[in-house]
């Protein structure tokens, strides 16, 4: 616990709606604890603009753990912030200091307009989960759970990849605002376990696609979205689905997709 | 009066469920499509029953206030699901399940519910591990299991320190196959603002669409509210920012009864406070307890030492000393409350004197500093971002906070309100965990209500309604329900005072952690019940909510919850003056044993009391519903 305050002042960026255009404005914010979050000095700040007739911020949050995958922003032009392997809500204002200017921006990204000025609309994110992220078992028809094995390391590398907060952080740290670790993380969480064998084909196909109708870029291995992924999931599952793709590719051309895909 | 018909079965408990689900009404299949069910909600509760129903052949709409359903707070659940799989081969059973629950939750929840809630627990394991979810496993390749607060058996599965997560992700899933067949229409970013009653019955509600500001209006056979708890009355707890008790007040102010309004759970083991800034806790999970001992300095001019200095004859463990048989794994409002008294006592750690050491040194030298890495290690990370300790070197500091509430609308044995056709699932609802929830058991009551309960009750309504006699939302009902919305959205615009929404929810939060916290009596009560109408009146008069209503407006979505916590705030001290004893998270100091436990009554309180709304500005009407124990002896709740 510090008693310790400074003061830092964060360049905001401002857009009032969809389709409008935007630009940085420049607030202080005094009385910075260095034990407070970075969200909770917003909210600092917007009682302080709220105080002063001046609408305040909007900016997505939510579970302020780190798991909701609410909170979105991109600090200093790094998505999440300056520390590996946290959400922005994670990110605490001891890494600042008096007088820093700090600059705060929405996820960038063609297929994540925004909302308002740093929150933005993922619903693709949902749709491609629509396309195909799931295991099709109907409520009550499901075996006895230890019916089936599954070796440790399999059911552990599988929650690596299950481990996704959806916040796409990996989209918008991409130069090509790819989602290709986004959907390599569900692809193989599902395509590891023996339950998601039978629509493991259909599954990969039916997102791969959607992911590129929604305007999502390609992969052209930089790996620059592991690196900002608040849980640190590996760019390994991009190759991953590359090859549960191509294989899938090939088996539909010489027979029907098991699962009764489509593609 | 309003009509309390528990729908218990009769019959010999075991076979209850079975037997209930052999006699209440089906809908035919053809006949299902011509339904439509709201479901308000998308966490394990929600998710999972939008998902059954559609599969079923109900037509689901799907409203939920986040930009993504996969966010609903449930997906912060970190320890566990409970289940009497009895893998263990520790003695588990249905019925030790039940009874553990039972007794957990001091002998205020219903038999029934909760002998139903132990045996479908079995099924949810099959359900989730089917759906991929990742559970932890062995290496064997059969699913793991841990031990929790309150048994003394090892049902608890999990993964890794992300359970609700993963079981959440699973649901989500389903919900989303839903929606790509066409059997569910999804609503993001849509909040219920009122629950539209017709003829008595619950047909809709009108929503606030939270990106444009559009209200709208939304007519169904059966509406399903699965919101989640109320626990951030208290402004600071391990909610989630967001997470508000607006659908189930709006619904409490259009008849449905609030049951047991003052049973909250403080959770022993959360980071301390640290400032006035602060807007949430974050939670320890309880799993730690499994390892981590629990301590204080036995003289109060050690609190402020660094703990390696403190000799091990220097320290008291008093969990360890008080509970034996149990020790750091009682339930939590036990754990909770001692934790109190010795920071009460002058013995609590940290500047603020408001902590206890939660010590991993002892399973560090018995586990290796991997091996509990292994177990917690995310834990250990999220402790270390939060206070910048290593807690592989330096005991956690933990202190209790709100983390659940187990109150909530009354429902009956099919999850039905006292309003025909409204159903209230998961920690919205009062049923399944008496005045103490045991840990991991709230996931497991999302997902029972929503995968094998509501399935099978929602039709017993259904049948009830003929096809097709939905109401229109051209209806006068509809269009005086969504007039009020506008005019209450208005309003919270139009007062212009000076202070912001968070300022009025600080105050609300203390004022509630003071007087109806841990430990409650009846002079903090009623001072409390002076207390906030006060700052309800303030709030009306001198809130500032800026901007418009047609855009995103997060001030104006706090002041619509706020401005709800504020008037359920009273409603919780209201019930807690009223409940002369103590019982589980409920603590009236006026009512305790001479060691400092809680003394019951059983002859006068062991009732459910349920609050119905009798106007803006009366007194509301507190309802009884006897609570008849068949099976299970009510006695002393011992962990010792």
């Amino acid at each position: 616990m510090s008693t310790k305050t400074f003061s830092v002042t964060v360049r905001v960026w401002r857009q009032p709606g969809p389709g409008q255009p935007g630009a940085f404005a420049d607030y202080p914010v005094t009385g910075i604890n260095p034990d407070m979050s970075f969200l909770e000095m917003l909210d600092v700040l917007n009682d302080d603009l709220t105080a002063k007739g001046v609408e305040p911020v909007a900016f997505a949050h939510d579970c302020r753990e780190g798991i909701c995958g609410t909170c979105s922003l991109v600090i200093d032009g790094k998505p999440h912030g300056p520390h590996h392997g946290v959400a922005s809500c994670q990110t605490y204002m001891r890494s600042y200091k008096e007088g820093d200017l700090i600059v705060v921006e929405p996820f960038r990204a063609r297929p994540f307009p925004v909302f308002k000025d740093l929150m933005t609309d993922r619903s693709a994110f949902d749709k491609i989960q629509q396309a195909g992220g799931f295991i099709s078992v109907r409520t009550g028809s499901a075996p006895e759970a230890n019916s089936v094995p599954i070796p440790k390391d399999v059911a552990d590398l599988a929650m690596d990849a299950a481990q996704c907060i959806g916040c796409g952080a990996c989209v918008a740290a991409c130069k090509n605002s790819s989602a290709m670790l986004f959907v390599a993380a569900k692809v193989s969480h599902l395509g590891l376990l023996p339950q998601g064998q039978p629509e493991r084909d259909r599954r990969v196909l039916a997102m791969v696609r959607t992911m590129d109708d929604l305007g999502f870029g390609s992969c052209t291995n930089q790996y620059e979205c592991s690196a900002a992924c608040p849980k640190l999931i590996s760019h390994d599952f991009i190759a991953r689905m590359n090859r549960d793709y191509t294989k899938a590719i090939f088996r539909s051309a010489f027979k029907p997709v098991a699962g009764g895909g489509e593609a | 009066m309003a009509k309390l018909d528990s729908k218990i079965p009769a019959g010999e408990l075991s076979g209850k469920w079975r037997r209930h689900k052999a006699d209440i009404r089906l809908v035919n299949p053809a006949n299902k499509r011509k339904y439509e069910v709201i479901v308000v909600g998308a966490g394990l509760a929600g998710a999972s029953a939008a998902a059954s129903l559609a599969e079923m052949g109900y037509k689901v709409s799907c409203f939920v206030f986040h930009d993504s359903p996969r966010r609903a707070h449930s997906i912060a659940a970190q320890g566990g699901i409970n289940a009497a799989k009895n893998y263990q081969n520790d003695g588990d059973s249905v019925h030790r399940l039940f009874y553990d629950t039972i007794k957990g939750g001091d002998y205020r929840s219903r038999e029934a519910n909760v002998h139903r809630l132990a045996e479908v627990s079995v099924d949810i394991i099959d359900q989730c591990v089917a759906q991929g979810v990742p559970f932890a496993r062995e290496y064997g390749g059969l699913l793991d299991n841990r031990s929790f607060g309150g048994a003394q058996v090892s049902r608890t599965f999990y993964a890794r320190g992300q359970t609700g997560q993963q079981l959440l992700l699973g649901a989500y899933a389903a919900l989303s196959k839903g929606v790509a067949s066409g059997g569910i229409k999804l609503h993001t970013q849509s909040e219920m603002l009122d629950l539209v009653v017709v003829d008595g019955h619950a047909k809709g509600i009108i929503v606030r669409d939270l990106v444009t500001g559009g209200i709208s209006r939304h007519a169904a056979d059966a509406v399903i509210l699965a919101t989640g708890g109320y626990g951030n009355v208290f402004n600071l707890s391990t909610y989630a920012r967001g997470s508000n008790a607006t659908a189930i007040w709006r619904a409490y102010k259009r008849g449905a009864c609030f049951a047991n309004p003052c049973f909250t759970q403080i959770h022993p083991t959360c980071i301390p406070v640290t400032g006035d800034y602060q807007s949430k806790l974050t939670l320890m999970s309880e799993s730690l307890r499994n390892d981590g001992r629990i301590w204080v300095p036995k003289k109060k001019e050690d609190r402020l030492k660094p703990p390696g200095s403190i000799a091990e004859a220097d320290r008291d463990y008093y969990l360890e000393r008080i509970y034996p048989s149990f020790g750091n794994l009682c339930p939590r409002d036990v754990a909770s409350r001692a934790a109190k008294r010795v920071c009460d006592e002058g013995r609590g750690v940290g500047l603020s004197g408001l902590g206890v050491y939660l010590d991993f040194a002892e399973s560090i030298g018995r586990l290796g500093e991997a091996g509990v890495r292994e177990r917690y290690g995310n834990l250990f990370d999220i402790y270390k971002e939060i206070t910048d300790e290593n807690a592989y070197k330096v005991p956690m500091r933990i202190f209790p906070a709100v983390h659940y509430t187990m109150g909530g609308l009354w429902v009956d044995y099919n999850l039905m309100s006292n309003l025909p056709g409204l159903f209230v699932l998961g920690e919205a609802n009062f049923s399944d965990h008496g005045a103490n929830r045991l840990g991991a058991s709230a996931l497991m009551q999302g997902l029972a209500d929503g995968y094998f309960v509501i399935p099978y009750t929602v039709g017993d309504y259904l049948a009830s309604q003929k096809p097709g006699s939905r109401p229109s939302t051209d209806g006068a009902d509809f269009k005086a329900a969504e007039e009020g919305v506008a005019w209450f959205t208005s309003k919270l615009l139009t007062v212009k005072g000076k202070e912001p929404v968070s300022h009025f929810h600080k105050r609300l939060g203390s004022i509630m952690w003071q007087y109806c916290g841990m430990a409650r009596n009846k002079a903090g009560l009623e001072q409390a019940l002076k207390e906030i109408p006060a700052l309800r009146a303030e709030f009306w008069e001198n809130v500032n909510v800026p901007g418009s209503g047609d855009t995103v407006n997060q001030s104006l979505e706090r002041a619509g919850r706020v401005a709800d916590f504020l008037e359920l705030g009273e409603l919780m001290c209201r019930d807690a003056l009223a409940r002369e004893e103590s019982c589980g998270g409920h603590f009236r100091e006026e009512h305790q044993y001479p060691d400092g436990e809680c003394k019951r009554d059983d002859v006068n309180f062991g009732h459910v009391a349920a609050w119905e709304f009798a106007g803006d500005g009366k007194v509301p009407i507190r309802n009884t519903e006897a609570l008849n124990y068949e099976t299970v002896k009510m006695s002393v709740r011992n962990y010792k």
